[in-house]
């Protein structure tokens, strides 16, 4: 089994009051283990849409949807949040930490509702935190960081779990160029190293560049495959 | 996520807020503390009227003439009284008392008051269990001889002369004829029947001689109540069922057509305890009405609560949280809250019980609220019941948010 993602045809559809609006209208596309990809596309692309769906956060309208050789599209909320807990390490633009606890806490986050026990939290975390270089800050709570290392927290967090692929929404786009610099280097490098799928989506053509391979869309629909 | 997980989290929250977490639990703590204090008044309340009813003497049976069931009245009489000492006919009574009671004027000096007025023989004061601070009781000879000498309640006594000490060998007009104080009565301070202190007793042939008059009283023997007292704990109700047949005897009734009423001091003690529990309930009723107000506050603010992290929850789900993850979580939290409420407001209420119980100490009044165990466990299980209730709709409505649009919600 080669592929971590296989989607085909999948469509979204939002119902807005009367009116209907197609945000994917049908887009079939693989993604190799361990492959990095961009997907970008204007703001209204649907670009989103196909992230929660990828993500598990949301279920296509219809299509199908391959994650890791399980099929997902059809689950119910529960199967899905556990495939969220197993399978999917998330990034956001906005780190998403718990601002009252400590980084080891936000880290461990993942793990409590996969059912390991306190001495295996504690310890995946602190390797975790070892993996982003944060290993010195594993009590500070993340108004006592700065943004990137709030960033690599939540990556600590995303790949605590040793989940199938990272879903990373604009991770630099809350930082400054050098810091967002470091921050991909440090993506590449963990999937380098654990051979972790990542999907980046972006609207930053430099940190496009740097993936292996772009999807772009335009309204709901694959643009070109680069 | 584990039980242990989600009190850590919901105790992590509770003081991550600490000013707001005070104020919503300040609600139960009012609720419940009203609840533990009423029902400690409550159950005072009980004791004090059980004492006062074990006070008014022992293994105690009292007949009255007349019966709600029937028309036909029939007094009692002093004969009827010595009917019910025959030890062969009678052989669970122990001791007779007939007694008048009358109201009576009484006078010393410029000062008067007016009391109740008992006409009693010598085993009233067994019967009853009455005591003397000083002096004497009435005598075999003091009603033979009709003699005019009362025995004096101590608030009486305090009326007439100032002092309820020390009086013994004065003299007191009663509606105008002189009387010889021969003793006071012990203090029992204010029972449930009103006051016994504020009471005088004569011999029951010098009430009817000389108190009651020719236009009161037709019947010569007439008496108004017999206080009998039973030879034992355990023979009261064959004492009863033998002053049932002693009196059918003498009336000439049906069985079944009693023209008289016999009250034990059982009777009266269930009776007392029906009235206290109704009593009881209708103040934990009121009391009760505050605790759903607090538990309303508790509902308010987790809703609040779960608007404002919304996107918490949303974050939580994406991490891979359930549904039952985040409804445990929540309806910890809010359990929690007012479970911790419940504690503080059952010392709270525990406090107040006290103060109740000293300012009714400083008052003379013979009245303890009791704070009792059962109270505790049913303020402590129905406060966090109010929690978790309370908390199933916000809980509920965390739970079904969205994981997409609860994340983009800031």
């Amino acid at each position: 089994m080669m592929n971590a993602i296989e989607t085909h045809d999948i469509r979204k559809v939002y119902q807005m009051g009367e009116v209907e609006v197609e945000a994917l209208g049908g887009v079939s596309f693989n993604i190799r283990r361990g492959e990095v990809i961009a997907i970008m596309g204007p703001s209204g692309s649907g670009k989103s849409t196909l992230m929660n769906t990828l993500g598990c956060l949301d279920r296509p309208t219809s299509g199908e949807y391959i994650l890791d050789g399980e099929p997902v599209a059809s689950l119910s909320d529960d199967q899905l949040a556990d495939i969220r807990n197993r399978k999917v390490g998330f990034v956001f633009q906005s780190f998403n930490l718990l601002s009252r606890q400590t980084a080891i806490t936000n880290v461990e986050l993942p793990l409590r509702y996969s059912g390991n026990s306190n001495g295996q939290r504690r310890a995946r975390a602190i390797e975790a935190l070892k993996a982003v270089g944060l290993e010195d800050r594993m009590t500070h709570r993340p108004t006592e960081l700065s943004g990137g290392q709030q960033q690599r927290v939540a990556i600590a967090g995303a790949i605590v779990n040793s989940p199938a692929i990272i879903m990373a929404d604009e991770p630099t786009g809350n930082l400054d160029s050098k810091v967002g610099k470091e921050i991909m280097s440090l993506l590449l490098t963990l999937n380098q190293e654990r051979g972790t799928t990542l999907i980046i989506v972006t609207h930053d053509p430099i940190v496009a560049e740097q993936t292996q391979r772009t999807i772009r869309l335009r309204d709901g629909l694959l643009e070109k495959q680069s | 996520m584990t039980v242990a997980q989600s009190f850590l989290e919901a105790l992590e929250s509770i003081s991550g807020n600490k000013l707001r977490s005070s104020l919503t639990v300040l609600g139960i703590v009012i609720g419940v503390a009203a609840v533990i204090a009423m029902l400690a008044v409550g159950r005072g309340a009980q004791e004090s009227i059980t004492g006062s009813i074990n006070s008014i003497g022992t293994n105690l049976l009292v007949v009255f003439p007349g019966n709600k069931d029937q028309d036909i009245f029939r007094p009692l009489t002093v004969r009827d009284a010595d009917a019910l000492r025959d030890q062969l006919t009678a052989p669970s009574i122990e001791a007779v008392a007939p007694t008048l009671e009358i109201g009576g004027n009484v006078a010393f000096g410029g000062q008067q008051t007016s009391s109740q007025l008992f006409g009693v023989t010598p085993e009233y004061f067994q019967v009853r269990n009455v005591n003397l601070a000083e002096g004497e009781f009435i005598s075999e000879e003091h009603v033979l001889g009709r003699a005019s000498v009362v025995l004096l309640g101590p608030e009486v006594a305090q009326e007439l002369f100032g002092h309820a000490d020390g009086i013994t060998g004065e003299t007191v007009r009663i509606e105008g004829k002189p009387f010889r104080v021969i003793g006071v009565l012990e203090s029992k301070g204010g029972g449930a029947f009103g006051s016994e202190d504020n009471q005088m007793i004569v011999p029951l042939t010098t009430a009817k001689a000389r108190l009651m008059g020719p236009k009161s009283g037709q019947t010569g023997e007439r008496v108004d109540a017999i206080y009998v007292q039973a030879a034992g704990g355990d023979v009261v109700s064959q004492a009863m069922e033998e002053i049932g047949q002693v009196l059918r005897a003498r009336h000439r009734t049906a069985d079944g057509a009693d023209d008289f009423t016999i009250f034990t001091q059982q009777d009266l003690l269930a009776e007392a305890e029906s009235i206290t529990n109704v009593l009881t309930i209708f103040l934990g009723g009121i009391a009760g009405i505050s605790l759903l107000v607090g538990g309303i506050g508790i509902m308010n603010i987790m809703l609040v609560s779960v608007t404002e992290r919304t996107h918490e929850i949303g974050l939580r789900k994406a991490l891979g949280a359930r549904k039952g993850d985040i409804l445990t979580q929540f309806l910890t939290e809010s359990s929690l809250l007012s479970l911790i409420g419940g504690m503080i407001g059952i010392l709270l209420g525990w406090l107040i019980s006290f103060i109740v119980g000293q300012i009714a100490a400083a008052n003379d009044a013979p009245f303890i609220p009791v704070v009792g165990f059962d109270a505790i466990l049913l303020a402590t299980i129905f406060s966090a019941a109010i929690g978790l209730f309370f908390g199933i709709y916000p809980a509920n409505r965390a739970a079904r948010l969205e994981p997409v649009e609860a994340l983009r919600y800031e």
